[in-house]
């Protein structure tokens, strides 16, 4: 990418707060506007273009709008990175996609269903190709500096593999099971530093599974702590739904 | 309805920018009639109400935060009251601080957001806060320098300003250090202090930008006996008075419009309005010295109605947050700060309800509950639902006043309006109210 890359900014089904993450970068922000030119962002200024370097993309496919908009903005991108977990695995508007759409539609909008079409709740890489993931929910930002860091110096991010249980034990933390609660660790992806454990909360998922999660070994430990089964799983779908599809018993 | 007999005018602004969420402005006028003036909501739908039910307590806040990232905060408080009301949970003195503190955090975060990153370009003619970077350094380095300052309080005492993490049912998973609350305290009066006044200087040179229309309206806010209602109290009409927030259904009555997939609401009239200006207009007399002195300065008087002011209602309350925060901060460290464990063990399952004031008005939520505490019904009342209506009801004044203006003026008025309601669309759709009955 000679010059500036071309920076373009979207969001779709979501809570846009990966989007005021990026707002939220105040001490970096400068630095960041610096290095790229942003051509693109909805959320803060007027104006479309025609293409761009990088796409950032936020929220979930979940309408048949969507997946015109994310192909059209997949033609005009060279680099697609889905931020959080909405746009990577479905997150939590994943967990609709685990009841009959049609009762679901029924439940919230009554006989006015029809009038507003829907699907169930995509992660862009069921749609398009998806170069890279920032994770988390809201966003991990210190996963989307180095992400966007590498991107700008024309490197490649890696994107880690381990437990969110690897990063706990560093921090030297009390296992969350220690303190009578449930966590999600084991099975869930490094990258955020343990931040939820570190604050006295359980992990709940968000960053998605690690590649190879034992599910069933999480499923017993759950139970063990005093879970229902049918209790373990709706705490491992809250942001898994999508890739836990046909694995539930 | 328009002097301008004979006018044609079609405006069609497709996802408009700069506000959260997805929504289109329409405006239609056929030989001076006006046919069509409405905001159409089309953000996705995305079910949350299906998401929740089954779902044990301890994830409820967790889902509902996810409703919206700039109100996370609010509605995680709001659900939590609604939690604890259902499940009896009594929480502490300390705990009701804390969440005061975290709202404040809040509000300055999205009152400042809106106000110099998303209608202050409107008032300088630039298309974003971007170009500010070049031509205006000094301001946007103080709008970083504030917002960062009001979201550390998030991080320092939830963990994390978007979607926090340690409020909990019953109280909190951390408590912040002694320390950590001293250095908050340092930060709002030697920085905040003075940037929120110079805020008020720069609001000034601009006020002239702020266009002059007027609609009197209905405005509903909380209000209760202790100070500028944000956390709890009953709600309040500027039609009809005090009712305690048991009463909430009939404060807010929706209904399904076509236009939207966000539901419209009306009380007393075809509309009315909540959020800063409902505030200023029902609580402006429990605000202090500092609030009342940006209020003056930035000519916003009791009885506003002129629903572009609501940006400097906004401006007004940051300065009411950042010193009733030293005031919070002062309170807890001399009660001495408390280790305290959540107080998770419920005395009942019924039914609660939380109503709180967010950055933009009166947010609801009612759960209830099984006797495994699991989630039976749920609904939720928000904000940019409850003002679509008069935003309608605003643009079918204004358009006749300015038909005389060029189209791109008339765009402009309207996108300024819709602005100035700071809407966050993406909230409004997410959880429209319904309850699943089995």
């Amino acid at each position: 990418m000679a010059d500036k890359p071309r920076v373009a900014i979207f969001d779709f089904t979501g809570c846009e707060g990966c989007e005021l993450n990026q707002l939220n970068f105040e001490d970096q922000l400068l630095d960041i506007l610096a290095h790229v030119d942003i051509v693109e962002w909805r959320e803060a200024m007027d104006g479309q273009v025609e293409e761009y370097d990088i796409a950032f993309v936020e929220g979930s496919l979940s309408t048949p709008d969507c997946i015109n908009r994310i192909n059209e903005i997949r033609r005009k991108t060279k680099v697609l990175v889905a931020l959080g977990a909405c746009a990577v695995q479905g997150g939590v508007n994943g967990m609709k996609n685990t009841r009959p759409i049609d009762e679901v539609r029924q439940e919230v909008y009554g006989d006015d269903k029809y009038l507003f079409p829907t699907l169930p709740a995509l992660a862009l890489s069921s749609v398009v190709k998806v170069d890279y993931n920032v994770r988390g929910c809201p966003m991990t930002q210190i996963e989307f500096l180095k992400v966007f860091t590498a991107l700008v110096m024309g490197k490649e991010p890696i994107e880690p593999d381990h437990s969110v249980c690897v990063d706990c034990k560093l921090k030297e933390n009390e296992c969350v099971y220690e303190k009578g609660m449930i966590c999600l660790g084991p099975v869930t992806r490094a990258g955020c530093d343990a931040h939820c454990p570190s604050f006295g909360q359980y992990c709940t998922g968000c960053r998605g599974l690690v590649s190879d999660p034992n599910i069933k070994g999480m499923e017993e430990i759950l139970v063990e702590h005093g879970l229902s089964v049918d209790e373990a799983w709706k705490r491992l779908e809250l942001y898994n739904a999508n890739e836990l599809e046909g694995v539930r018993p | 309805m328009s002097t301008a007999t004979g006018t044609n005018l079609n405006i069609k602004v497709k996802h408009l920018t700069r506000v959260e969420g997805h929504g289109n402005i329409v405006v239609n006028m056929k030989e001076g009639v006006l046919e069509k003036a409405q905001l159409e909501i089309v953000e996705a739908p995305r079910y949350f109400e299906a998401m929740l039910k089954g779902r044990s307590f301890h994830e409820a806040a967790i889902i509902t935060s996810r409703i919206c990232g700039i109100c996370s905060l609010g509605h995680q408080i709001t659900s939590l009251k609604a939690t604890e009301q259902a499940l009896g949970l009594e929480i502490s003195e300390q705990t009701v601080q804390l969440r005061k503190l975290l709202i404040h955090g809040a509000t300055m975060q999205s009152n400042l957001l809106h106000a110099y990153f998303l209608a202050a370009p409107d008032f300088l003619k630039v298309g974003s806060v971007f170009p500010l970077v070049e031509t205006h350094p000094e301001v946007v380095v103080r709008a970083l320098r504030m917002k960062r300052l009001a979201n550390d309080i998030g991080d320092v005492v939830s963990g994390r300003a978007v979607h926090p993490i340690t409020p909990v049912p019953g109280g909190f998973t951390r408590i912040p250090t002694a320390g950590e609350l001293k250095e908050l305290k340092r930060r709002l009066a030697e920085d905040m202090y003075p940037d929120l006044l110079a805020t008020v200087e720069t609001l000034k040179a601009l006020a002239g930008a702020i266009p002059q229309f007027e609609r009197e309206t209905e405005y509903i806010s909380l209000r209760n006996d202790d100070d500028y209602a944000m956390y709890d109290g009953d709600i309040c009409s500027t039609d009809t008075g005090r009712v305690p927030d048991s009463e909430y259904l009939k404060m807010s009555n929706e209904f399904v419009v076509p236009h939207s997939t966000s539901k419209h609401a009306k009380v007393n009239r075809s509309s009315f309005m909540v959020g800063a200006l409902a505030r200023w207009n029902n609580n402006h007399d429990r605000l202090g010295e500092l609030a009342h002195t940006a209020a003056d300065a930035l000519g916003l008087k009791p009885g506003c109605c002129n629903p572009y002011m609501n940006t400097i209602a906004q401006v007004v309350e940051a300065a009411h947050c950042a010193i009733d925060s030293i005031a919070i901060i002062d309170k807890l460290l001399e009660d001495g700060l408390k280790d305290e464990q959540p107080n998770q063990e419920p005395t009942q399952y019924g039914t609660g309800i939380g109503a709180t004031e967010v950055p933009r008005g009166i947010l609801y939520h009612e759960y209830s509950y099984d006797r495994a505490g699991r989630v039976t019904a749920a609904n939720c009342i928000i904000p940019t639902g409850q003002n679509l209506a008069n935003i309608d009801d605003d643009m079918k004044k204004l358009v006749p006043e300015i038909i005389d203006k060029s189209k791109e003026e008339i765009t402009l008025h309207l996108e300024m309006l819709v602005r100035a309601y700071d809407p966050c669309i993406s909230c409004s759709v997410h959880m429209l109210d319904v309850d699943f009955i089995e």
